[in-house]
């Protein structure tokens, strides 16, 4: 494990590398609310240096769906694998610890601490302590303007300031997955464009992403393979371009329409 | 005398009260912050810290080092009863941790009237905390027992300041009583914050113990009871979860109580604890937030 190259430091890796295993792999999980079945039988992969987008209505279980790679939610079924090992009976601890980044829906910064104090925490379960100063020093450079706010308590920063913290902070525990959840949710659409942007320049310098995202045409842009999720399952799958030519499957696919 | 030397001599009195409370107060305030709930076993920490400093100096440990132990095993104590009562629990509705700690209340006061009885016990003090310093002719008294109270008090609340703007674990303590999903998500090790938080309240009530036991002279199984509730009152009118809240919750109402006794008519110093607790009333009623306003949190 200790050899292993982080993905984000490999600029350009290609996807799968020579190898059939996904970096993350996820195999017909069920996962239930209660008495409620949130997602049933899903299959995903994700390969190192992929971008995959997962589409779907509001409730489809998209956001389920990463908060059960996070472990923050036990599957009931079916195995979520990170390079070959298991980590869906980890706690989230653990799975952040290998490698798996989530940048929650809604941000979920901590408002009263500072942007700083966030970026500190954002690396508190890394084990790999070398080059922490190198990877905040990155991430100031690509914002700016939270190095700017630095001392400023991150409740006060402006929507998009706020996402580009919460990419950061994602980004401080250096991970080999980033699992991003509605990264364009109540910004601006300015905001949304420059937050794909930098997304865009995250994806060439190699970084593995899994990207719940509700602009179809954004997500497909940015993504190299993207699935539909309807109701708890796979409704449609396949290469980003693909699916962009045929906008009417990707829509029959989000109301549940076989064509 | 004069009202100037009267109202120096109430000062005295209230911070040396007002630190006792904020001690009990940020206890139950960080245990609020990370767990949601209101833990009533935390007075009785101060029992065992104040029995611990007893035992200590009866198997002859000086007073210093029996005021050290007391807090350690009060800390200790703490993290035991999360590890063997409230951790099974956690997750569960509120009610059921809130009768949890009533059980481990009940657990504790009973195993300290076993040992120790129900009776009061002396509670030892050194000669040299037994003398008073006297200012403009014996109108103003220090006991060298408010000169230990407010010293403590001060080097535990900058120890704590410290803590949590400086270190790794306290600034992760803060962003869990913040937001505990999203904590889980960046990598915090939450069972070792909640660890972490029931060491340090525990440990400061265990020194209250110590100076409460100090300033009364006795210790007995219940005698957390009375100051817990008081640093309840404390940590609602300084805002619930909130550490600063706490102390600053806890200094009011020791100069309240305080300001009761000493500038109002004699007749209405005995309703002193109704007076308190309306005030309670009256805060839940139209302040339930309290004075520091906490961040408003999200539900994932």
């Amino acid at each position: 494990m200790a050899t292993l190259e982080l993905a984000h430091d490999r600029p350009g890796a290609p996807a799968g590398e020579g190898t059939t295993q996904a970096l993350l792999e996820v195999s017909d999980l069920c996962v239930n609310y209660g008495a409620v079945t949130a997602i049933r039988g899903v299959s995903l992969s994700v390969a190192a240096g992929e971008v995959v987008a997962l589409l779907g209505a509001n409730g489809a279980g998209k956001s389920t769906m990463l908060r059960t790679i996070s472990g923050l939610i036990r599957p009931r079924s079916g195995s979520i694998m990170l390079d070959g090992k298991a980590i869906h009976r980890l706690p989230p601890v653990r799975i952040v610890g290998l490698g798996v980044a989530h940048c929650p829906e809604g941000r979920r910064l901590f408002g009263s601490l500072t942007v700083a104090e966030n970026l500190r925490l954002g690396s508190a379960a890394r084990v790999d302590r070398s080059g922490l100063a190198e990877e905040r020093e990155r991430i100031y450079t690509t914002f700016p303007i939270l190095r700017e706010r630095m001392t400023q308590p991150a409740g006060t920063l402006s929507g998009g300031e706020q996402q580009m913290l919460a990419l950061g902070r994602a980004l401080m525990a250096k991970p080999r997955v980033l699992l991003l959840d509605e990264p364009s949710l109540g910004l601006a659409p300015l905001l949304v464009k420059q937050i794909f942007r930098t997304l865009a320049e995250f994806k060439a310098a190699g970084v593995t992403m899994l990207v719940v995202e509700q602009n179809i045409n954004l997500a497909l842009d940015l993504a190299d393979r993207a699935y539909v999720l309807r109701t708890g399952e796979v409704s449609l799958a396949g290469p980003a371009a693909s699916l962009k030519a045929d906008y009417e499957k990707v829509a029959a696919a989000y109301l549940g329409v076989r064509p | 005398m004069s009202i100037e030397l009267y109202i120096a001599q109430q000062l005295i009195n209230a911070i040396s009260l007002g630190s006792l409370y904020a001690l009990v107060a940020i206890g139950l305030s960080l245990i609020f912050g990370i767990l949601r709930m209101a833990n009533f076993a935390h007075g009785d920490m101060m029992m065992v810290g104040a029995f611990a400093t007893v035992v200590l100096q009866w198997v002859g440990f000086d007073f210093g080092w029996a005021v050290v132990g007391g807090i350690a095993v009060g800390a200790l104590a703490g993290v035991l009863v999360e590890r063997v009562a409230y951790r099974p629990v956690r997750g569960a509705p509120e009610v059921t941790m809130l009768l949890t700690s009533f059980a481990v209340t009940y657990i504790l006061e009973n195993l300290g009237i076993l040992i120790f009885t129900s009776s009061p016990r002396n509670f030892p003090l050194p000669d040299w905390l037994n003398s008073a310093f006297q200012l403009s002719d014996g109108q103003i008294t220090f006991t060298q027992i408010n000169i230990l109270t407010v010293v403590l008090t001060t080097v535990a609340l900058a120890a704590l300041g410290w803590f949590v703007t400086r270190t790794d674990v306290g600034l992760g303590m803060r962003a869990a009583a913040e937001d505990m999903p999203a904590a889980h998500l960046v990598g915090l090790d939450v069972n070792r914050l909640i660890i972490v938080a029931f060491a340090i309240a525990s440990g400061f009530a265990g020194l209250a113990g110590v100076l409460w036991s100090a300033q009364s002279g006795v210790v007995d199984p219940h005698m957390g009871f009375t100051p817990l509730l008081k640093a309840f009152v404390g940590a609602i009118i300084g805002g619930f979860g909130s550490i600063p809240g706490a102390v600053i919750g806890g200094y009011l109402l020791g100069a309240l109580e305080i300001c009761i006794v000493a500038f109002l008519p004699s007749q209405v110093s005995p309703y002193r604890d109704a007076i308190v607790f309306a005030l309670l009333i009256a805060f839940l009623l139209f302040r339930p937030n309290g004075l520091m306003k906490r961040t408003q949190e999200v539900k994932l």
